[in-house]
This record gives C-alpha cells, sequence and structure tokens, in this order.
C-alpha cells in the first residue's frame, strides 16, 4: 500500500524581528516589570515635559530685557541674560572694544585643536602651525606690537584663557609625565625614588591646595625682586598636577608591554632612547589612549578651578559679568546653564573623538 | 687542553659602561634637585627675611579669633587655631565619607541600570552619565548652592514634609531623639545584635561549608539588630523624647540641621561621582563573561542568585581599584567646598593664611591631612581588594 501524498503546510512567516514595533515588543514591553516601568516613565514624561517645555521655550524670554524677565520670574526662563551679557561671559574682563583680539585667536586655537584631530593633517608641519598659531594667540591677546593696545594678563578672561590653560597645560604636561613614567621605572633607584615621591605627592592632594600654592608660595620661591605672572604660575600648577596623573596611566602602558620587546630592541643594538623612541613608547602609548582622553577632559574641566585663584575663565568671568549687575543677578541659573551647555560641548566632543581614535587603533588588532 | 676560563670582567670605567652611566645619571639629576631644592628654600627664607614674614607652627596656639559656621564639636572663636583645623578636617571628613556612601549606592543603581532590560531605564542612566561627567564639579557644586539658596522659600514658611522635615533657605531641618539613658542603651543593643549577626553568619558559613545547606543570614541578622535595639530601649524606660523642628517667626527652630553649604557639596559631589562610579560599575559586570550567566540558567540559578554569586564576585575584582580611586577623588574635590564657604580644611586654612600670613605652613597642613585620608582610604581599600581577589593555589 502506499502512502498517499499529503502535502506540508506551507510555514507561517517568521515574526519580523527588525523595525520599530518589535523593536518596542523587546525593549519597552519585554516582562511585566519592564511594562510597567516603561508606563511610569511615559506618565512622568507627559507630567514633567509640558512643564518643562513651558519653562524653557513658551514663556521663556529672549529678548535682552530685565523688565520683562522680571516679570516672567518664576514662569519663564530668561535667556535674555545671555543674550545681553554673553560677551562679558566669554571675554570675560578684557577691554569691550578689543574683544575681537580673543575672538580670533580662539577661533584660530579653535580651528588647530579641530585640525590636530584629523588624520590627514598629521605630519610634521602640524608642528610648525602650533609654534605658529601659539605666537599668534599670545601676540593678539596680549597686544603692544602692529599698533594693538597691550592688555595685561590679569584682564583676559572667559572662554579663551579656558582653552589656554587646558591646552598649554595639556601640551606640557604630556612630555613630562611620558619622562616621569619612564623614571619611574628606571632601574636607578635614586632616579626612581624621586619619579615616585613627585606622582604619589601630587596625585595625594587635591588641586586647589597646588592652585594656593602657586598663588600664595610660588612668589616666596623666586628671588626677591623677580614677580612671575600668575597666569604663568597657575600654567605651572595646573601642568605639575596633570603630569602626575598622567604618568600613571603611561605607566600602565609601559607595565603592559612585554619584556621581550626590550630585550630584542638590545639584542638589534639600539640605545636606551631609540628602543624607548621607536619600539616602546608607540606600542605603550597606542595601548593608553582611551585614559589619556579621559585625562586630557579631566584638565579641561579642572581649569574651573582657577577662578578660585581669582583667574576669571569662563566659570569666574560668569559669576563676575552677574554679580556686579543686580538687574540681571536674579537669571544666574540661566547662565549657569549656557556656560555648562559650552563645557558639555567641549568634554563630550573630545570623549567622542576618543572613541574613533580607539576605533582606528584597534583596527591594526583586527585581522 | 686546558680549559680557557673566562678573563675577569674587566671594571670599565669609561662613560661607554652603562653602570657608570648609570651612577652618573643619578648623581647629576640628585645634584640639580638639591641645587632646586637649595635655591627655591633660600629664596623663600630670604624673601620672609625680607617682608617680615615669621615662620613656624606656634600660631597653631594661638586664638585663631574667627567663626565657623557649623562646626562637629564645640568651638568659640577664642579658640586656638589647631581647634580650628580639626573643625575643618572633621567637616572634610563628614562630606566626604556620607559622599562615599551615597555615591556608591547611586553609583552602582545606575551603572546596573545600564544592563536593565528596559530601553527607557537604559538610555536614562546613559543619559546621566554623560551629563553629570562632562560638566565640571565647581560648576555642579554652584549650581547646586545656587538652587538651594535662591530658589527655595525663605526659612519662614518653609516647604514641609509631613510637618516634621523642613526645606527652606535655611537647610534641612529635621528630629532627632533627645539623647539619653535610653537611647544610649538601644545603640548599645543594637551594636551587640551586629556582633551577634556577624558571630551568627560565621556560624551558618562554617555550616555551609560542612553540610552544603544554606542557613538564612540577613533576615536573622537585621532581627538581632531590631531586638537588640529595643531591648536596650526598653531596659531604659522606653523614652519618647523627641527634639522636633518647629516654624518660627524668623527660621526653623529645634531639631537638627544641614546647612545648605553641606547639602550643595554633599548632593555636588555625589551626582558627579556618581557618574563616573556607574561606567566602573558598568565595566565590572561587562568583563565577566556572558557564559557564566548562561552557565548559571543551566544550573537553575535564579537571576538574584546569579548576581550575587557569580557575577558580582568576579565583578568586584574589576571594580575595586578604579572605585577606590574614585573614592578619592570625591575625598580631593571636596576641597572645593572653598567655592561656597563650607568651612572645610581648605576653607579654613585659606582664612589662617589671610589672618597670619603663614602660608607654607598652612598649605603643608591641607597637604598633609589629604595625604592621610588618601593613604588611609587606599590602605583600607587594598584590604577589601586583597579579599575580593582572585584565590588561587
Amino acid at each position: 500500500m502506499s502512502i498517499p501524498f499529503v502535502a506540508i503546510e506551507a510555514r507561517p512567516a517568521p515574526v519580523s524581528t527588525e523595525g520599530l514595533v518589535p523593536w518596542m515588543r523587546r525593549n519597552l514591553f519585554g516582562n511585566p516589570t519592564s511594562t510597567v516601568i516603561t508606563l511610569i516613565m511615559l506618565a512622568l514624561a507627559l507630567l514633567w515635559l509640558p512643564k518643562l517645555l513651558n519653562w524653557a521655550v513658551v514663556h521663556a524670554v529672549v529678548a535682552a530685557n530685565a523688565d520683562q524677565c522680571q516679570a516672567a520670574r518664576g514662569t519663564g526662563a530668561c535667556w535674555g541674560v545671555v543674550a545681553e551679557k554673553y560677551r562679558l561671559i566669554i571675554f570675560g574682563r578684557y577691554p569691550f572694544e578689543q574683544q575681537w583680539r580673543p575672538l580670533v585667536a580662539t577661533l584660530l586655537l579653535g580651528g588647530l585643536l579641530v585640525a590636530s584631530c584629523v588624520r590627514h593633517f598629521w605630519r610634521p608641519q602640524l608642528a610648525l602651525a602650533w609654534v605658529v598659531v601659539l605666537a599668534l594667540f599670545f601676540a593678539l591677546m596680549r597686544g603692544g606690537l602692529l599698533g594693538l593696545a597691550p592688555v595685561e594678563t590679569d584682564r583676559w578672561g572667559g572662554l579663551p584663557l579656558t582653552m589656554l590653560l587646558a591646552t598649554l597645560s595639556i601640551v606640557g604636561a604630556f612630555p613630562l609625565a611620558v619622562l616621569v613614567a619612564l623614571g619611574r621605572r628606571s632601574k636607578m633607584p635614586a632616579i626612581k625614588t624621586v619619579c615616585v615621591l613627585y606622582v604619589e605627592l601630587i596625585r595625594g592632594v587635591p588641586l586647589v591646595s597646588v592652585l594656593f600654592m602657586a598663588s600664595f608660595m610660588f612668589p616666596l620661591f623666586m628671588p626677591p625682586g623677580t614677580s612671575i605672572d600668575v597666569l604663568v604660575r597657575v600654567l605651572v600648577g595646573i601642568t605639575l598636577f596633570a603630569a602626575a596623573y598622567m604618568a600613571e596611566i603611561v605607566r600602565g602602558g609601559l607595565q603592559a608591554i612585554p619584556k621581550g620587546q626590550q630585550e630584542a630592541a638590545d639584542t638589534l643594538g639600539l640605545t636606551y632612547w631609540q628602543a624607548q623612541r621607536k619600539i616602546i613608547l608607540p606600542q605603550a602609548l597606542a595601548l593608553v589612549v582611551p585614559g589619556i582622553m579621559n585625562n586630557f577632559i579631566a584638565i579641561f574641566k579642572d581649569t574651573s578651578l582657577v577662578t578660585i585663584v581669582s583667574l576669571y575663565e569662563l566659570t569666574g568671568s560668569m559669576s563676575l559679568a552677574l554679580n556686579s549687575d543686580s538687574n540681571w543677578r536674579p537669571f544666574k541659573i540661566e547662565a549657569y546653564l549656557f556656560i555648562a551647555a559650552i563645557y558639555f560641548a567641549f568634554c563630550f566632543s573630545m570623549s567622542r573623538y576618543s572613541l574613533w581614535i580607539e576605533k582606528q587603533l584597534s583596527r591594526s588588532k583586527n585581522r | 687542553m686546558t680549559a680557557r676560563s673566562a678573563p675577569p670582567p674587566k671594571r670599565d670605567w669609561s662613560l661607554r659602561s652603562r653602570a657608570v652611566r648609570a651612577v652618573l645619571y643619578q648623581v647629576l639629576a640628585l645634584t640639580l634637585i638639591v641645587l632646586a631644592v637649595w635655591f627655591l628654600a633660600h629664596n623663600t627664607l630670604e624673601n620672609m627675611r625680607v617682608r617680615g614674614i615669621q615662620s613656624g607652627f606656634d600660631f597653631l596656639g594661638g586664638p585663631a579669633g574667627f567663626d565657623i559656621g557649623e562646626a562637629a564639636m564645640p568651638y568659640e572663636s577664642t579658640e586656638p587655631y589647631w581647634k580650628a583645623f580639626l573643625v575643618g578636617v572633621l567637616n572634610t571628613l563628614r562630606v566626604a565619607i556620607t559622599g562615599i556612601v551615597l555615591t556608591t549606592l547611586l553609583g552602582t543603581l545606575i551603572g546596573v541600570g545600564r544592563f536593565s532590560a528596559n530601553a527607557i531605564v537604559r538610555g536614562l542612566c546613559y543619559g546621566y552619565v554623560e551629563l553629570f561627567r562632562n560638566i565640571p564639579v565647581l560648576l555642579q557644586l554652584l549650581v547646586w548652592y545656587l538652587l538651594l539658596t535662591e530658589w527655595l522659600p525663605d526659612p519662614a514658611e518653609p516647604i514641609s514634609l509631613g510637618g516634621l522635615v523642613f526645606l527652606s533657605k535655611g537647610g534641612l531641618s529635621y528630629p532627632v531623639p533627645v539623647w539619653g539613658l535610653g537611647q544610649g542603651l538601644a545603640a548599645l543593643g543594637a551594636v551587640a545584635g551586629v556582633v551577634g549577626g556577624w558571630l551568627w553568619a560565621k556560624r551558618a558559613r562554617t555550616h555551609f561549608e560542612l553540610t552544603g545547606i544554606q542557613k538564612p543570614v540577613l533576615l536573622p541578622t537585621l532581627g538581632l539588630v531590631l531586638a537588640g535595639g529595643l531591648a536596650g530601649w526598653l531596659a531604659g524606660g522606653a523614652p519618647m523624647a523627641w527634639n522636633l523642628p518647629k516654624v518660627g517667626d524668623v527660621a526653623v527652630e529645634g531639631g537638627s540641621a544641614l546647612t545648605p553649604e553641606f547639602i550643595s557639596v554633599l548632593l555636588g559631589l555625589t551626582f558627579y561621582t556618581a557618574a563616573f562610579v556607574a561606567e566602573v560599575v558598568r565595566a565590572g559586570i561587562a568583563s565577566v563573561p556572558r557564559g557564566q550567566a548562561e552557565a548559571c540558567g543551566a544550573l537553575g540559578l535564579s537571576k538574584g542568585q546569579q548576581m550575587r554569586l557569580v557575577v558580582l564576585p568576579q565583578a568586584l575584582r574589576v571594580i575595586i581599584p578604579p572605585m577606590t580611586n574614585q573614592f578619592l577623588n570625591l575625598t580631593k574635590n571636596s576641597s572645593l567646598a572653598v567655592a561656597i564657604g563650607y568651612p572645610d580644611v581648605v576653607s579654613i586654612s585659606n582664612t589662617a593664611i589671610n589672618q597670619t600670613g603663614r602660608a607654607v605652613e598652612c598649605i603643608a597642613l591641607i597637604m598633609l591631612v589629604y595625604l592621610i585620608t588618601s593613604l588611609s582610604t587606599s590602605g583600607l581599600m587594598n584590604w577589601y581588594n586583597n579579599r575580593a581577589a582572585i584565590k588561587e593555589r
């Protein structure tokens, strides 16, 4: 007897796992707890988002008019304070009619920083560009030549000062950190001890105390009669502080390089510095790029501390701009949000850039 | 044939010998450093002589002459400087220790939230981390201080939470029990309960290792603590007196209070550091291979058991060292309190420098205090790390 042919029923189409609805089913209503959380969050959003929007957008006063702002107080944000004070906040106490100079200087420095992040520009000429731009920056800010009115450093402030402090202390701290990290792994006991002492002492104390030292004690250290600009003193303080942290990160990278690399370099007859420069450091630094970038971000944020020793960078110049004006003082919170947004933009883009670099470096490892 | 023995290594006192150069470099480096230190010290002494600055720590015995807004111990402005410093150190420790506890809780919650099955929770946790770690902590402190001192109602008409806790520009007032015999005995009883619970946990562990049967630990311990406290309280005559805050004409009176300065330093440091702790916790959990969780499922462990018995012990090894760094950062960042006038050790030293001009001594004291705190924190965390570290043969 032959078995009658029965056609197997066609299988149902597979449940779609792509697209918005399946994604929501998985990620928003995956299980009972998840569903409850989603519903609570949606309810909260419905409750609060309109209020926030009302405050920040609908009832907000954008015009630089203190009376309107005062009238809208409590119901709407006063972005007018930013419209009114933005030049004071961004350029600090720099003479008002001369503020195109810090603007150009900041744009130059910012442009160079962005260019330095692009692979296309990674060539020897970049170092030359740095020298030129830094010289231009100081010439523009300081004046005193080409008919520019001289402006003392104690009137520098705002974003140019923040960027200058961050850039110069990063540029100064990095080579110092590499040297200290190498010194800490050196076989010479005296040099090793000095490096260990330096790193551990600095890492044990807060930056504020280093800055206090730079502003109170540094003048005592110098030969009588000489006076060093407060900007330079603070810069030295931040650089020494940042270098100690960075040295530990670099040391982490050095430790991860197998001993065989150094031994191979010795076998080839390379000198100590040749081996470090051509074999060890390129590998070690590549390993610790994320850590170094985090350190750069930390330095950028830490520059806000110099306001404690009366240098008016972004945070300080904001307080300065609003505290002196009783009409606008009640709207400090909006001004705080404004500079918080500036800091956020800088730090967030740095951390995104660090992710990109990491990807570039891991390319060599994935075959 | 006679075996030729290798010639004895010739001491080469030329510059081409590595050993000689090493000695030379070190002597050179040390000489430079000694010269630099001598130069700085000489200048400092010379400057002090020229400007008539006195040096030495003798000023610590003299009367401080300034008031301190909040002190954890009795303090008057006529008391000596060393006592003012002590008040500052206690204030620093108070904000640092509270901050470390709160940061650990909040940061762990947010770090675990990054693994939530719910996309909204994941998104919020990610947003929190990116927002709070990319804004300078000083700015955050200032914003909290502004919110607490300008946006809250006046102390005469505070926000009331159940009529017991009051929040206003004057700070946060809350009820405290009137300290007496009963409360003392209750605290003693609770401590006895903790000791009892610890002994019980030890026994339960031995029992588990012998028989493989688990005994409950958490509930009996809690019960012992509560019972101990209750017994002490009853033995002391069950006192019911509380010191309640009341709304007065100009301010909230009575009870205990936290100043706005303390709250803003605490909130600022906690929210900022929690973003970093969350990342540390996330990295730790992510470092445990997925296969471990799958193996737990195969063994029939519940989600909670899986986290507690398998994932966390392995994640802790990765988490503890960077977590120690974050705790140290929090402690050091507490020095930013000087910007909003919380009287921590840096702020007190700042006042002392302005009054006495002994900058070198005061800054040395600050550094000493922070060095001791940092070293003891890392010592404690290293001890804990050794306990959590992988046990190999």
